[in-house]
């Protein structure tokens, strides 16, 4: 179908959608401007309305996304006094917990000025990672009830799921930016690479996300056994402890730490953010393919995330 | 919603469980995979699905374990649908018939896209819009108006576009007071009401509904029906409806089939499916008894001591009623059925037989003791006139009876026909609903007139003979567009 036949197809057609007794009229006319589309040029028309159906599919995503998204958001928050303020609270306050164990208790320190920052920060990335995998683990099976009545592309479910908890990072980095400047911390060119981390950040765990949830429509337990294993994975992160303690204890086992790609794209953001003295990947490890390992990593569980989570979402329906 | 108008998607979903989206144009099909004419909506072709049914609790990681290492499956396989294969064009109305379990709702789920075949393809051209499980997939903690924006999205359509059908949807459910109230406290009815409405009103080009009609108040329905009736009329608009309203099959359907065990046992026309769908139900009781009779022939062949039937025993060895006539009767045919017996005493005795109301409960006909003469293995003829009845099921069950010495004005039972020994059969009035009254308003001859008001006292006197002369007017004008209706 060629662009100039839609047109006065897609006229009419808005007609019809705001009184349905022009429905008829729709279908006749519609008819007549179908046919010397196709009789011109075949594989063009196809062509073209390939293309069509790839951004109405796309429209269609898009569509299911925002309100999925909208929805997953206000049912958060539902019942609750506070409401939305404590998407910014709760890292708050487990950051004064923290913060007064570790900081100001145990004396932990990473010799620089800002630590209490850059703790801030590690805790508002960690909340990120670990509420959007909770609730990507469980969104499908909480969504059951839709899959079960509605063909929709199942990946949404997971998506929105990982956006809602990507709003709260927005909002906790603005916090968090707010008490940098407060806090007199000096912000370089180095700031505009902090997306690129959020980014990775983001798609990290958009791939654990989806692994969890596919695992979950078989196996329920995974939702204990991902609550363990990601308070494992916490302590696995330098993040309450600077990784100078690390390579007190070795510095082999501290680079190893740094080869998980959370703590490497952790540790970028804070480096980039905040505090040049933080050590990275970059400037801790020497050996480029060993610093390119978290970065395959990363790759490699967003495609398994992918490949896992296709190959298994039409059968959702049926399993639940 | 243009954009979206602008092409006629279609999808084929295959047994390898990718849904490939395509486009599919007039004059534009060379490839042989879809050689679909251009008429053709859906086409199921050679359609299979099986379930695991999982035996022991399959979920956990534990009993996965378990179940591995002792080579268990965890599972047995039902082969829900076997290989179904048919074609619905634009503006069919298509009616999928079927008794519980027969596969139906997985057929619906399967062209929805909410399952996929084993093997098989089916191709939609257009957009489809489903209403299945008496829902649309609604979240109890938003308000109805939050979940209409939400399954608007689902469907496709953005904001704006629920924006200008939203007073639309709101209208047809009844629901302008409820809006604003989570959807938790909505009543059944109401929350169906509500998925109905964004269903019909979300201008799908294939509409499919599984089971609606047994939803909402009677206003509810004969809105339904309305939109029902003026849907058929359009050409563009195709409707796959799954019900076990006969009567919704015969007057809205153009096509149909009947499924049972996961096949299509009957699509020749929708005449012929209803009936033997009406059939299919009858017969239940004549399959379980079969089993029975294995079982007690069985029985007989161990115990040395014969063994009766339920209701029959050594004086009366044999009951049973045999329809002669066809199953399915009109109100204009007579029901013939026979009567075998067998009594070999030589006092008096009678036989009495009564219809029992399937549908609606009740004993409308009994024939009182009809006295009989032959003894010995006999059978009697009975021709019973329909034209009384409107749309029902009867089951027939008949009695020997004997004269009672306590009791001149009555008769004692001697024997009587169980399930088995009945006869089951159906009258069709095409004229009427299924659910109308019983008796045909034609065969009792109704006396009307007018009789004097007494004159009150001043005063509201006046107000009550106004609202005492409208009364009647609404009511007999209800019914006559009731009766409109339902002769339409």
């Amino acid at each position: 179908m060629s662009k100039t036949s839609n047109a006065p197809t897609a006229g009419k057609q808005r007609q019809g959608n705001k009184s349905s007794k022009t429905q008829g009229s729709q279908a006749v006319a519609k008819k007549p401007a179908n046919k010397p589309a196709n009789n011109t040029s075949k594989s063009q028309a196809k062509a073209q309305s390939e293309a069509d159906v790839k951004a109405a599919n796309r429209r269609y995503s898009r569509i299911v996304l925002k309100e999925m998204v909208k929805t997953d958001f206000k049912m958060r928050y539902q019942g609750s006094v506070l409401g939305v303020a404590w998407t910014v609270l709760k890292p708050l306050l487990l950051f004064v917990v923290m913060y007064m164990v570790f900081v100001r208790f145990l004396k932990f320190t990473d010799g620089t000025p800002h630590f209490a920052m850059v703790l801030l920060l590690g805790t508002v990335l960690w909340s990120f990672f670990s509420e959007a995998s909770g609730l990507g683990l469980s969104s499908i099976v909480t969504h059951g009830d839709l899959l079960r009545k509605v063909h929709f592309p199942t990946w949404i479910i997971v998506v929105a799921a990982t956006l809602n908890s990507f709003i709260s990072l927005a909002i906790n980095l603005g916090v968090v930016i707010v008490f940098s400047i407060i806090n007199g911390v000096h912000f370089t060119w180095r700031v505009i690479m902090v997306p690129i981390g959020i980014l990775e950040l983001y798609l990290i765990t958009l791939g654990v996300a989806l692994i969890l949830a596919t695992l979950d429509v078989y196996f329920r337990d995974i939702q204990h056994i991902w609550e363990v294993f990601s308070q494992a994975l916490f302590y696995g992160v330098p993040i309450i402890y600077p990784l100078q303690m690390a390579v007190n204890v070795n510095p082999t086992f501290a680079k190893i730490l740094l080869l998980n790609p959370l703590a490497q794209v952790i540790q970028d953001i804070r480096y980039w953010l905040i505090e040049q003295r933080t050590p990275t990947v970059w400037n801790f490890i020497h050996t480029p393919w060993i610093q390119a390992i978290p970065i395959v990593i990363a790759v490699a569980i967003l495609a398994l995330g992918i490949y896992v989570f296709q190959r298994n979402s039409r059968k959702f329906a049926e399993i639940l | 919603m243009a954009s979206k108008s602008d092409f006629t998607p279609e999808t084929v979903i295959t047994a390898a469980g990718e849904t490939q989206e395509s486009v599919e144009e007039a004059a534009a099909n060379d490839t042989a995979a879809d050689d679909m004419p251009e008429d053709v909506v859906l086409r199921v072709s050679h359609v299979s699905k099986t379930f695991k049914l999982p035996t022991e609790q399959a979920f956990g990681l534990k009993q996965a374990f378990i179940n591995w290492t002792r080579g268990i499956k965890g599972y047995k396989e039902q082969h829900v649908l076997k290989d179904i294969s048919f074609d619905v064009k634009r503006g069919d109305f298509f009616g999928i018939v079927g008794r519980n379990g027969s596969g139906k709702s997985t057929l619906l789920k399967l062209i929805s896209g909410i399952y996929v075949p084993n093997s098989g393809q089916i191709e939609v051209k257009g957009k489809l819009v489903s209403f299945i499980e008496l829902g649309v997939g609604f979240n109890p903690e938003l308000t109805g108006r939050e979940n209409v924006y939400l399954n608007g999205a689902l469907l496709g359509f953005s904001r704006d576009e629920i924006d200008a059908m939203y007073d639309e949807i709101v209208e047809f459910a009844e629901l302008e007071d409820f809006m604003d109230q989570k959807l938790k406290n909505y009543s059944s009815g109401m929350q169906v009401r509500l998925a109905f409405s964004v269903a019909i009103k979300a201008k799908g080009d294939i509409l499919v509904l599984d089971e609606v009609l047994a939803v909402g108040d009677e206003a509810f329905q004969r809105k339904c029906d309305n939109f029902f009736t003026n849907i058929k009329k359009d050409p563009t608009k195709t409707v796959i409806l799954v019900t076990h309203n006969m009567g919704a099959v015969k007057k809205y359907c153009n096509k149909a089939i009947l499924i049972k065990d996961g096949v299509i046992v009957e699509s020749k026309s929708k005449d012929a499916v209803a009936d033997k769908y009406s059939l299919e139900n009858l017969a239940v009781p004549v399959v379980a008894s079969s089993d029975s009779k294995k079982n007690d022939k069985e029985k007989e062949k161990k115990a040395d001591e014969p063994e009766y039937e339920t209701g029959l025993n050594a004086r009366v060895p044999l009951l049973r009623i045999t329809p002669v006539s066809n199953r399915i009767v009109t109100s204009d045919d007579d029901f013939v059925f026979d009567i075998e017996y067998r009594f070999d005493e030589k006092t008096p005795f009678y036989v009495a037989f009564s219809l029992l109301d399937m549908k609606r409960g009740g004993i409308p006909y009994d024939s009182g003791s009809v006295p009989l003469t032959k003894r010995g293995h006999q059978k009697i003829r009975f021709t019973l006139p329909m034209k009384l009845f409107n749309s029902t099921e009867f089951k027939i069950v008949a009695s020997i009876r004997e004269d009672d010495p306590d009791n001149d004005r009555d008769t004692k039972l001697v024997a009587f026909t169980s399930d088995k020994n009945s006869c089951f059969f159906a009258v069709h009035n095409d004229y009427m609903r299924p659910d109308y009254a019983l008796i045909s308003p034609d065969q009792l001859p109704l006396k009307q007139e007018y009789v004097p008001v007494k004159d009150e006292p001043a005063g509201n006197a006046q107000a009550k003979k106004t609202q005492a002369k409208k009364t009647p007017a609404a009511n007999t004008k209800a019914t006559d567009s009731k009766a409109a209706s339902t002769k339409a």
